[in-house]
């Protein structure tokens, strides 16, 4: 059974200013004399982006993360993905998981459409032999035609979005990470891709998404995560967590 | 683990009098965390599941090299082509300065030339591998020595462009072929063995100082000087120490002798095998403990 478990998870940047990044300012300082203790600090702040967060993910859930613009929604993801290992605190995987954060991750604007199938299909940990074979499955339904023997830079955003779109949901990983959702492009192609997310989606084990968009989230979740401030407030099903957003940011609302 | 905080309460307070203890914590943190058995078996365990992923970092690499020359008719034999015009350059004139014949002296800097662009490549894009890598870092979770084995295997991509500028001048001078030549492959292997290590350590102090990879780049410049490349170890009278202390020299010449017909010496194998077990050990224990924080540095 595909799970995520967190448990007290810390999780803080570092932030070296321009001159703490810098090998000469450090030997400077030790020439100096300047104290160690000094010398850290001057490295500047640290970022506390979660703080003791636990957390657990079970078969079955959706999980939508809710929280303002830098409350570490994103960390959080990050952390479930396993690109932040946490200082302080445990992560506990089970399952294959999908990072979705971008779906133009890692295309090449220069090359054609058919090897940036192949090239996102290898980022996504397929072989290049399972790309072959899906290839002319991804190609039908992004309808790009013989655009495809083009490279990329030629393409508008929407035509992008497509392929990147139509590659994207053709894995079926344990675990779904989303960050805002998967955008699909124009209108046309919207309602096409509507059944092929909702396909996609069913097949996951586990799903979380941090968004804005209450009808995304009610649509899509059965729970949710209200994070403030790199802590968690509250978690619970989706009304009563959205409810208690409302109430801490009276002024602030959710897009409809 | 329990952190290591003197008082009661939360050791991330915001409170100005603990804001300086706040970073000499973390850094015992993570010194304490990587050094932990763990992670050399996780620091192992990534530089396996990248190398596992042949397809993707091959591809990457393959079209690396392609943007580069994308439009151009010769396209990465431009690589060749601005070699050769070098080799022919510099050999003429050097062999002219320093009285060698011509038949000797130009397979030499040949050989010279393509095995120490592959080595300087190896050092200088490998210490910017993960400062390029930065966006795919952060959004992608996977072994980060991909990244080292992409870099190692564009340079190598270029190196079998540049080989053909020595193949052509060994033909038209008539370097003899031994038994010798035969090291070339092994010599070969080694040298991207060490050039994988070089990339990790590099890229790491890089990605967290950067600075580093300017310092890196003119110390690279300066060792093509001090090498023998455009001059022969025997025009060195005395100051032999200058050649046996340079790890570069001895890089260069388990693959650049073979390549000139002559196996290299015993002890040219053993000077490599010092510095592949040295900078291997290094860069492990390096990779342990600092691999996990740089996702927090790009």
């Amino acid at each position: 059974m595909a799970h995520i478990r967190l448990h007290n998870v810390h999780i803080s940047f570092p932030l070296y200013e321009v001159a703490g990044r810098s090998l000469k300012k450090r030997l400077i300082e030790g020439s100096t004399g300047g104290r160690i203790g000094n010398s850290q600090d001057s490295g500047g702040t640290v970022v506390q982006a979660l703080e003791g967060v636990s957390a657990q993910f079970e078969h079955g859930d959706r999980v939508a993360l809710i929280g303002h613009n830098g409350a570490g929604k994103t960390t959080l993801l990050r952390v479930l993905a396993g690109i932040y290992e946490p200082a302080l605190g445990t992560v506990d995987v089970q399952g294959q998981i999908a990072p979705l954060f971008d779906i133009g991750l890692g295309m090449n604007p220069e090359a054609t459409g058919y090897d940036n199938i192949l090239l996102r299909g290898l980022y996504l940990g397929l072989s290049k032999r399972e790309m072959r074979k899906r290839a002319p499955a991804i190609a039908e339904f992004t309808e790009l035609g013989d655009f495809l023997d083009l490279p990329m830079r030629t393409y508008s955003l929407g035509m992008r979005m497509r392929l990147g779109f139509a590659v994207c949901t053709e894995i079926d990983p344990d675990i779904l990470l989303l960050d805002e959702g998967l955008s699909a492009g124009d209108a046309s192609f919207v309602k096409k891709a509507d059944a092929r997310l909702r396909e996609f989606w069913d097949k996951a084990a586990v799903i979380v998404l941090a968004s804005h968009s209450e009808t995304m989230i009610r649509n899509l979740c059965n729970k949710a995560i209200l994070i403030e401030h790199g802590r968690v407030v509250c978690t619970g099903t989706v009304e009563s967590v959205l409810e208690r957003y409302k109430a801490d940011s009276s002024s602030v609302a959710l897009e409809p | 683990m329990k952190p290591a905080s003197p008082q009661q309460g939360h050791p991330y307070a915001e409170h100005p009098s603990r804001r300086q203890t706040q970073r000499g914590f973390w850094a015992m943190q993570q010194i304490r965390q990587g050094l932990h058995a763990t992670n050399l078996h996780k620091a192992l365990a990534d530089l396996g599941a990248g190398l596992r992923q042949v397809e993707l970092w091959s591809t990457m690499g393959m079209q690396e090299i392609g943007d580069r020359y994308r439009r151009s008719i010769i396209g990465p034999f431009w690589l060749s082509l601005s070699l050769g015009v070098m080799v022919l350059g510099l050999g003429l004139l050097y062999a002219g300065i320093f009285g060698q014949s011509i038949d000797d002296y130009l397979p030499y800097v040949a050989a010279g030339f393509t095995v120490w662009g592959l080595i300087s490549g190896l050092v200088l894009e490998g210490s910017r591998s993960f400062i390029d890598a930065e966006r795919l870092i952060r959004q992608l979770p996977g072994p980060l020595s991909l990244h080292i084995y992409r870099v190692v295997w564009t340079n190598f991509i270029v190196f079998a462009h540049n080989i053909w500028v020595f193949i052509v001048v060994a033909l038209i001078f008539g370097v003899q072929l031994s038994w010798g030549t035969l090291a070339v492959i092994p010599g070969l292997l080694l040298l991207l063995l060490n050039g994988v290590w070089i990339g990790l350590l590099l890229g790491l102090i890089s990605a967290r100082f950067r600075d580093v990879p300017q310092i890196i780049a003119s110390v690279t410049q300066l060792a093509f000087f001090m090498t023998p490349i455009i001059w022969k170890p025997d025009m060195l009278s005395g100051r032999t120490f200058v050649l046996g202390a340079n790890p570069f020299y001895h890089l260069l010449e388990i693959v650049r002798g073979p390549l000139l017909g002559q196996a290299p010496a015993p002890e040219q194998w053993l000077a490599v095998g010092l510095i592949t077990v040295g900078g291997w050990s290094l860069t492990l224990v390096f990779f342990s403990v600092y691999r996990w924080r740089l996702a927090y540095w790009v």
